[in-house]
């Protein structure tokens, strides 16, 4: 042993009560910390998930879904200690607290930083009418909006646009969605599979304005002109934007740890140059071992399964995991589920099982590096699939086996339909 | 020891339990979760609990017995 041994510290405060920050309290307990816990969240609303607010909360139907993270019950019975409504402003690392917005310091033996990520600021003034997407209290108002009728501009095409579209549509508004890129999910999963995208919007008679930007949103809720970048227009009720997210790391400029796009962290998701200090879900930038750049992951599923690492490495010192994941997401929309596990937008060659064009498809798209190695995998209404595909990336399968093992499994088709 | 108990009227698929504990859970031909293996022991239980903890709507539970 070159240094001295790190002890389990005495207390741990969580900094942001979202889905990454509950996750590590809970995992902490499980994890067998017994010491104490604090949980800091700047919204005055109990924790809640995030993914239905794109899609129950807006279409009316948050009763079919969990949105609570954490009651106020549980949170006693795990003896977490939550403190709601105010934002941290500090982190003091020389003293080892973290600061609220009133002035009160919470001491702690290790720090973990999950204050996620918040709307990049719209070019277009907000208003009623002209809203943004991350809170439960976005998502009400919008849902308002909606239910005063379309129709609705919906600037940006990537997951969270693609979502609030699909359910306008649900409620039976006429929805466009506007992104300067020509395939706005290409970046993410891949132009054959942006493809699919762009072509379920159409079925389900979303309009898509795609390659020109926005220039302007003009009038008052009810009667917006939206103004494009090559001259047209497009009216809406209610525009809703959806252009990406950046890491809520503001309030550490003080604190000298390393900011670069995210807190940046170690491959044990601990802050360069602070021992004590971690980072989880959108905020953190970590070293993943098996990519060249540090990498930051603005989903559910990093959100908790990060904060598991970060709860395992914090009340196991002895015995540090470093988080290596293969990236998993999934959106729905439309009534269509699709689940992308590995790096299919890292690579173009790819095989398609199963008949897309069919009404409701059961299908995967299979992607191979160069050397014929399973290396992603999108698919589309088959849950099946994915975790066959997820165990063949784990374990470096051959790509066109494992097309053809699902292949046969697709033939033998469901057990219920 | 503890048992893990899945809801299958719940579970709508997102397999995000077989990405965190592949030795537990799978995805059958129904698309719905099977547990591999139901009683687990207390060394195992952190690692059962992350994957309880990452479904997306709560259809999995680990009960103490």
């Amino acid at each position: 042993m070159t240094a001295a041994a790190r002890a389990v510290p005495d207390k741990v405060v969580i900094v942001g009560a979202s889905v990454a920050g509950v996750a590590v309290a809970r995992a902490l307990r499980a994890e067998g910390y017994d010491r104490e816990i604090v949980l800091l969240g700047a919204e005055a609303d109990w924790p809640y998930d995030k993914p239905p607010l794109s899609k129950e909360v807006l279409c009316g139907h948050s009763d079919r879904v969990r949105t609570s993270l954490i009651t106020r019950d549980e949170a006693r019975e795990l003896a977490i200690d939550v403190h709601l409504g105010l934002a941290a402003e500090e982190l003091d690392i020389a003293e080892r607290e973290v600061v609220l917005a009133d002035g009160e310091r919470f001491g702690y033996g290790a720090c973990v930083i999950a204050t996620g990520a918040t709307p990049r600021p719209s070019p277009w003034p907000l208003r009623l009418g002209v809203h943004e997407l991350r809170t439960v209290r976005d998502s009400l108002a919008i849902r308002e909006r909606f239910l005063a009728g379309g129709p609705v501009a919906v600037v940006g095409g990537g997951f969270i646009g693609s979502e609030v579209a699909s359910s306008a549509r649900t409620l039976g508004l006429p929805v466009t969605i506007l992104d300067p890129l020509e395939a706005p999910m290409e970046r993410l999963v891949g132009a054959a599979a942006a493809r699919l995208f762009t072509d379920l919007a159409g079925r389900h008679v979303t309009e898509l304005r795609l390659g020109h930007g926005v220039v302007a949103i003009e009038g008052t809720a009810g009667e917006l002109t939206v103004r494009l970048t090559d001259g047209s227009t497009v009216k809406a009720a209610t525009a809703v934007i959806g252009i990406g997210v950046l890491p809520n790391d503001g309030w550490l400029a003080s604190s000298g740890l390393l900011l670069d796009n995210g807190v940046v962290c170690d491959e044990f998701c601990r802050a360069v140059g602070a021992e004590d200090v971690f980072a989880a879900g959108d905020v953190a930038r970590w070293h993943h071992l098996e990519q060249a750049a540090p990498e930051r992951v603005e989903h559910w599923t990093n959100a908790v399964d990060q904060a598991g690492f970060v709860a395992h490495n914090i009340a196991h010192p002895d015995d540090q995991r470093p988080y290596a994941p293969i990236p998993y997401v999934w959106t729905d929309q439309y009534g269509w589920k699709f689940q992308i596990v590995g790096h299919p937008e890292s690579v173009s060659c790819h095989e398609v099982v199963g008949d897309l064009t069919v009404e409701r498809p059961r299908a995967a798209l299979v992607y191979a590096d160069a050397g014929g190695r399973l290396v992603g995998a999108l698919t589309v209404n088959w849950p099946r699939a994915l975790a066959d595909l997820r165990r063949g990336i784990a374990d470096g399968v051959n790509a066109e086996g494992a097309a053809r093992a699902l292949a046969e499994r697709a033939t033998a088709g469901p057990v219920k339909t | 020891m503890y048992r893990i108990k899945a809801d299958l009227n719940v579970c709508q698929g997102f397999a995000n339990c077989v990405m965190n504990a592949a030795d537990l859970f799978d995805i059958d031909d129904n698309d719905t979760v099977v547990v591999l293996k139901e009683v687990i022991t207390e060394e195992e239980r952190a690692h059962a609990e992350q994957a309880v903890r990452s479904c997306p709507v709560n259809a999995l539970t680990l009960e103490a017995q």
